[in-house]
């Protein structure tokens, strides 16, 4: 008599020698795999921060990997572990992706390591991002918090791309110190060139910073706000969500124009490691972006 | 669903010639608690002797054989300064014997949860495929409350589920493999006595339950009590350990860690099954922690299990085998969390209205 269970040998199914894709959910496929990159840039920013390119090896796997102002990625360094990054360069760069990068944990710290030419890898993009169709014809705020500039870069590419669809575009960014203060070399070319209405303001001044100090909300008064017609981006610390969101709504911007980034731990970014939860909702899948609405139904989303 | 009755013996028979071909795991006495009780879990089982077919509950869950403690994912292997990852899928089969309904329940949860959403699980669905399980209804322990929940009885997710009729099991047969399997043993089609009997052991299980948690209107209790004072009630008696994680049917939340070879020539992406009340759970890079207190922690698993998430549809994942409460060193268990946090809503001790009169 032989009750022997079969094995059902899963690798013989297709979808382990296809290359994942990951805008094709509820597909079975290799979840794991990563797309493999190799660094081809390095731009220290800051002591903290740098700005990693990468391009993907596969030709057919860099065709795959388009992604939407907002979505991020998970950064696969072998051996050491992997980590969720925003993209923070252009969707019309098909030839690479650009990562800002903080120095932050055991992952990042390796990764500030590395040199020009070193493999890692990529999965994604995951999550949500900002409508910009939706914001199209309209003003636009931007008000990114320290190093919440390096998702805003997305979406600011993305304005940059299509300068003519969208009205006044307003970008406010508040960082600690001015030493903090990154992609610095570009403003004058998103002011000159990209007609961005761009205003900077430092918490704490030195001795040969001109200009502003304060919190960011001070940077307000700068502005005009046609709350009929303006969205709002929103990226920072959770404390300056409150703070600028609050504003805003005070402003008369509706809830549900003003869109903000959520950071949280991930380990999968697919939905199934339940670290991202907020309330009973994943950053990884219906987020990193939200509109503040759906944020303030959320419990201890900020 | 075929159904058919087989005798006892004969049952054993069945089951040691399956036990004899394949790796299999049952229901194992390992200890006994302090109170001189036996302890059972699943263990590698080679003969029908080994099984304790009227065993309780086991301590652990079914789930590890699912959703292994520690899973590699994939593997690197690093060679001249470059690396290339590796991915594969091989599990063994394995037959799965004497699981109970809540058992079975949980695992239809977990498939819900890893296979139908955003992003299947490959690792999950290979495990699952090749797993043959043969389920067994029993009578619950005073503290069970999966009545409560609708998970004391299971239509599906196993390959065969044996219900207790006195000299013989009644045997809902739920696969071809199974059926093909009982063909070689003597099995009659169930007699109208038969029936009777499954419908009155049906009875005694129902009213056995001693246990019963409320859970009418629960996600809507929860999400009103997000800032209740009992979750820092029960959060100061909360050690954080996780063990409640651990031993629960449903709990699927993980870690990932690359883990070196010893040789260093490579490495493997691990996933290690983690716990919501574990301290940095919820902690980003830079040092910030989301949930920074026990009651936050604490919540959130209550969340999980009674609200849902929405991989899940929004249905609760709790079962209701109680193996959180049984196993929390700070005596911390749902019953006593959901009963407190309805009763602050029933008869607020705070609020200026009065609780309506029982009638």
């Amino acid at each position: 008599m032989h009750f022997r269970v079969p094995g059902q040998d899963i690798n013989r199914e297709p979808f382990a020698d296809n290359v994942p894709d990951f805008h094709y959910q509820s597909s079975l496929m290799q979840t794991d795999k990563g797309y493999k990159c190799r660094i081809t840039n390095i731009v220290p920013l800051t002591e903290q921060e740098k700005l990693f390119q990468l391009r993907i090896l596969d030709p057919d796997e860099r065709n795959l990997f388009r992604f939407r102002p907002g979505q991020f990625l998970m950064l696969q360094v072998p051996g050491y572990g992997e980590v969720p990054i925003s993209i923070s360069s252009s969707t019309s760069n098909n030839e690479q992706v650009e990562l800002c990068i903080r120095k932050a944990g055991h992952v990042t710290n390796v990764l500030f390591e590395a040199q020009k030419g070193a493999h890692v890898a990529i999965r994604g993009p995951f999550g949500s991002s900002f409508p910009m169709e939706e914001m199209m014809d309209r003003n636009v705020i931007l008000v990114a918090g320290g190093l919440g500039i390096a998702p805003l870069r997305a979406p600011l590419f993305w304005i940059n791309d299509h300068r003519d669809r969208y009205k006044d575009v307003h970008m406010l960014y508040g960082t600690k110190e001015p030493s903090q203060m990154l992609f610095t070399y570009q403003f004058e070319e998103w002011e000159k060139i990209n007609h961005i209405d761009l205003h900077t303001i430092v918490e704490q001044g030195t001795p040969d910073w001109n200009g502003r100090t304060g919190m960011i909300t001070k940077l307000f008064s700068e502005i005009d706000i046609d709350p009929e017609n303006t969205h709002a981006i929103v990226c920072g610390p959770p404390v300056m969500f409150k703070f600028v969101c609050n504003y805003l709504d005070k402003q008369g911007i509706p809830m549900n124009r003003m869109f903000v980034s959520l950071e949280r731990r991930m380990h999968c970014g697919m939905g199934k490691c339940c670290r991202c939860m907020v309330g009973s909702t994943f950053t990884c899948v219906d987020g990193p972006v939200f509109d503040y609405w759906s944020v303030m139904n959320l419990k201890e989303a900020i | 669903m075929i159904y058919k009755v087989i005798a006892k013996p004969e049952f054993e028979k069945f089951i040691d010639a399956l036990v004899k071909e394949n790796l299999s795991f049952g229901p194992r006495q390992v200890d006994t608690d302090t109170k001189g009780q036996p302890i059972y879990q699943f263990k590698e089982v080679s003969s029908a002797t080994d099984i304790a077919f009227d065993y309780t509950t086991t301590y652990s869950s079914a789930k590890h054989f699912l959703m292994p403690f520690r899973e590699n994912l994939s593997h690197f292997s690093y060679t001249d300064g470059d690396w290339e990852q590796e991915i594969t899928y091989e599990v063994k089969p394995i037959v799965l014997i004497g699981l109970r309904p809540c058992d079975i329940s949980a695992i239809n949860i977990l498939d819900s949860v890893l296979l139908n959403g955003h992003f299947p699980s490959p690792y999950y669905l290979a495990r699952r495929k090749n797993t043959f399980i043969i389920g067994m209804d029993h009578l619950p322990l005073p503290d069970c409350f999966c009545k409560s929940l609708n998970h004391h009885t299971v239509t599906s997710g196993f390959n065969l589920f044996c219900s207790d009729i006195g000299d013989s099991y009644y045997v809902s047969i739920n696969s071809s493999k199974a059926y093909n399997y009982l063909k070689e043993f003597e099995v009659q089609d169930p007699t109208y006595d038969d029936d009777c009997k499954l419908i009155e052991r049906r009875k005694l299980i129902k009213q056995s339950f001693k246990t019963d948690v409320e859970v009418t209107g629960l996600p809507s209790f929860l999400d009103i009590e997000f800032d209740s004072p009992i979750w820092t009630k029960w959060g100061d008696k909360c050690l954080n350990c996780g063990t409640c994680a651990m031993v629960c049917p449903t709990c699927y939340c993980y870690n990932m860690e690359d883990r070196p070879d010893v040789d260093l020539q490579g490495s493997s992406r691990q996933k290690q099954l983690y716990s919501c009340n574990l301290v940095d759970f919820a902690e980003v890079a830079g040092g910030h922690n989301f949930r920074p207190k026990n009651g936050d922690r604490l919540k959130y698993r209550y969340y999980h299990h009674y609200l849902g998430f929405a991989e899940n549809a929004n249905q609760p994942i709790c079962v209701g085998c109680n193996r959180c409460g049984r196993a929390c060193l700070a005596d911390i268990n749902p019953k006593d969390v959901i009963n407190d946090l309805r009763m602050e809503k029933e008869s607020c001790m705070i609020c200026i209205s009065e609780s309506p009169d029982k009638t």
